[in-house]
């Protein structure tokens, strides 16, 4: 197809609008000027003094904790319902129903399920003490609206690899724990993984509930961020954000490159 | 046929149900609808239990909230009223007061145009990513979705950090006279917007992408042929075909806009306050839940019609097919 001349244009003020703003930042990092953004020449000691800072060591780790724990139990919960919605004749109430439970997260703008799991978590704390703002409310939280994720991910999974196999095992008289292990999960594991990898990301990514849900001592990356920035900002979050990005950027690439990979390989 | 009809359990030689009920086929065995349900129920009973009990449960609870009072130390207080809806509504103790619904009307506006910019520079984004050789497609979609698995914190304080009082684009501004010397780009409203912008915008790429990679342009030739005008060829020919991508991306810029608090928080000011920050307001500083959940009520409604609109694109995809 042809396009017209301005579409290039646009597509290039578009891709300026992503990146001009992150590449400033990573300017910036290089900057020994401590106050202001005037150029004071290049420098790495604001890197070198990240990796020492503690505030941002703890945070950093509080991010890996939370993202690890919150995939794994939406993980588990969302596969298994994607597999009992998709594998099981349920009435056609009861499917839409779900469906639009399920969605009903992802469109739901963040603050509102941040405000009510802030209600749920000061009803909650009347009963157990268990649920003061802290990792275990921001790992529930997180949990909770990356359940819906999974689920999305594995039931397309779900979807493509069809029946025939699983009856077939049936055939040959495998029992339900054999079917399980050797013949579902295997089939679905590409699934599993990028809705686990996605769920992480998001995990990740969250500043909105996390920002509501989170006591004083258990502080994320974006919420030291956000912190730092009302503060006055120090040039090691600049270092901090530098990486975040390029990270970023190496884990989704090298993700849509595996994914190219694959879809070239002939099916196995 | 096999001893063990239902697969549940090899050492169970019969079931119960399936001597009383039914028996159907399924997954390629013989078994009864209440044998499957009660399994079934076990696969989706954990996700559903957890969902209901920090989701739905407590959704259910913020709406009721927005009808309850505060109470006299800022706690809620069970008792049923309507002055949270009032109050929203321009009513308060001092009298009428435009504040709120302006909060309401901009937090639209913004969101409107928010969308409609993401979608002038979103739909030829589109078509040029399409446009490109197979092998660099996904790359380039790679590197639009990039930005929005950053964090929206760190991009809208790169955004600060871009707009501020030494860096080029606010040189540019101070010289043309735009803007006084020595002073930043933000806290505006074009900062606003340009952080919005460059936020929403991989979610209006994506969606608009996958209707455009599936275009049918025999019909935009077609209409081309039968001399139709380069306007009503985009009309008929790419805008009818692209339309269950459009809505989608319209809903999937318009809500997550009319949510946002952090933009408006960081790059607007105090002034430009939105729902989102009302909402944060309420539940933070101003410790009065029940008006804040009234607030949030309005993005709930607004959020459910997005489902609705989501759920009939996705019919019509499905009657495509």
């Amino acid at each position: 197809m042809t396009l017209p001349r301005w579409v290039p244009a646009v597509s290039w003020l578009g891709m300026t609008l992503l990146y001009l703003p992150l590449l400033a930042v990573a300017v910036l990092s290089f900057n020994s000027t401590r106050y202001g953004q005037s150029w004071g020449g290049f420098t790495v000691d604001w890197y070198a003094r990240m990796v020492s800072n503690e505030a941002i060591l703890s945070a950093a780790w509080n991010s890996l904790v939370l993202g690890v724990i919150s995939t794994v139990l939406a993980t588990v919960l969302g596969t298994l319902l994607a597999i009992g919605l998709n594998r099981r004749p349920w009435p056609r109430w009861f499917k839409r129903g779900s469906d639009l439970a399920i969605n009903l997260p992802v469109v739901t703008p963040d603050i509102i399920l941040a405000i009510a799991l802030v209600g749920a978590f000061a009803v909650l704390r009347e009963w157990s003490a268990a649920f003061k703002p802290g990792m275990t409310t921001l790992i529930i939280a997180h949990t909770t609206f990356q359940i819906s994720f999974v689920t999305l991910v594995v039931s397309s999974r779900l979807t493509t690899i069809g029946k025939d196999q699983v009856e077939a095992a049936r055939d040959l008289y495998a029992n339900t724990g054999q079917i399980w292990l050797r013949v579902l999960l295997p089939q679905l594991m590409p699934g599993i993984i990028a809705g686990a990898l996605l769920a992480f990301t998001i995990s990740l990514d969250d500043f909105v509930v996390s920002f509501f849900v989170t006591g004083p001592e258990a502080t994320t990356l974006p919420l030291l961020i956000y912190a730092s920035v009302r503060r006055g900002v120090t040039p090691e979050i600049h270092a901090l954000s530098t990486v975040i990005v390029v990270g970023t950027m190496l884990a989704i690439i090298a993700v849509t490159w595996i994914q190219a990979a694959r879809t070239a390989k002939p099916q196995e | 046929m096999r001893a063990n009809t239902c697969g549940w359990n090899s050492r169970q030689t019969t079931c119960w149900s399936c001597a009383i009920k039914p028996v159907i086929i399924h997954d390629g065995y013989l078994t009864t609808k209440p044998h499957l349900y009660g399994r079934g129920a076990l696969l989706v009973g954990l996700a559903f239990l957890w969902m209901g009990v920090f989701l739905f449960a407590p959704l259910a609870g913020l709406s009721a909230l927005a009808f309850a009072s505060r109470g006299e130390y800022g706690g809620v207080e069970w008792t049923f009223t309507w002055e949270n809806l009032s109050r929203l509504a321009g009513h308060d103790e001092f009298g009428f007061s435009w504040n709120h619904l302006l909060i309401l009307w901009r937090s639209v506006v913004l969101a409107a145009v928010t969308t409609v910019l993401c979608l002038l520079i979103g739909f030829p984004m589109a078509f040029w990513i399409a446009a490109r050789p197979a092998a660099a497609r996904p790359l380039l979609l790679a590197l639009v979705m990039v930005p929005s698995c950053v964090n929206l914190v760190i991009r809208t304080y790169a955004w600060q950090q871009f707009l501020g009082s030494q860096m080029p684009a606010a040189w540019v501004a101070q010289h043309l006279g735009l803007v006084p010397d020595g002073a930043s780009l933000y806290p505006t409203v074009t900062a606003v917007y340009l952080g919005m912008v460059s936020a929403m915008l991989p979610f209006t790429v994506l969606p608009l992408y996958t209707s455009v990679e599936r275009l049918d342009w025999s019909l935009v030739e077609a209409a081309r042929d039968l001399h139709a005008g380069r306007l009503r060829t985009f009309r008929h020919g790419i805008l009818a075909q692209c339309m269950p991508g459009l809505l989608a991306a319209t809903i999937l810029t318009f809500i997550p806009s009319l949510g946002m608090f952090v933009i408006s928080d960081m790059l607007g000011g105090a002034k430009f306050l939105l729902v989102g920050n009302l909402i944060q307001q309420q539940f933070g500083s101003m410790n009065n839940w029940p008006f804040g959940a009234t607030a949030g009520l309005f993005l709930v409604i607004a959020s459910l019609f997005a489902l609705w609109g989501l759920r009939i694109v996705s019919e019509r995809e499905a009657g495509r097919r």
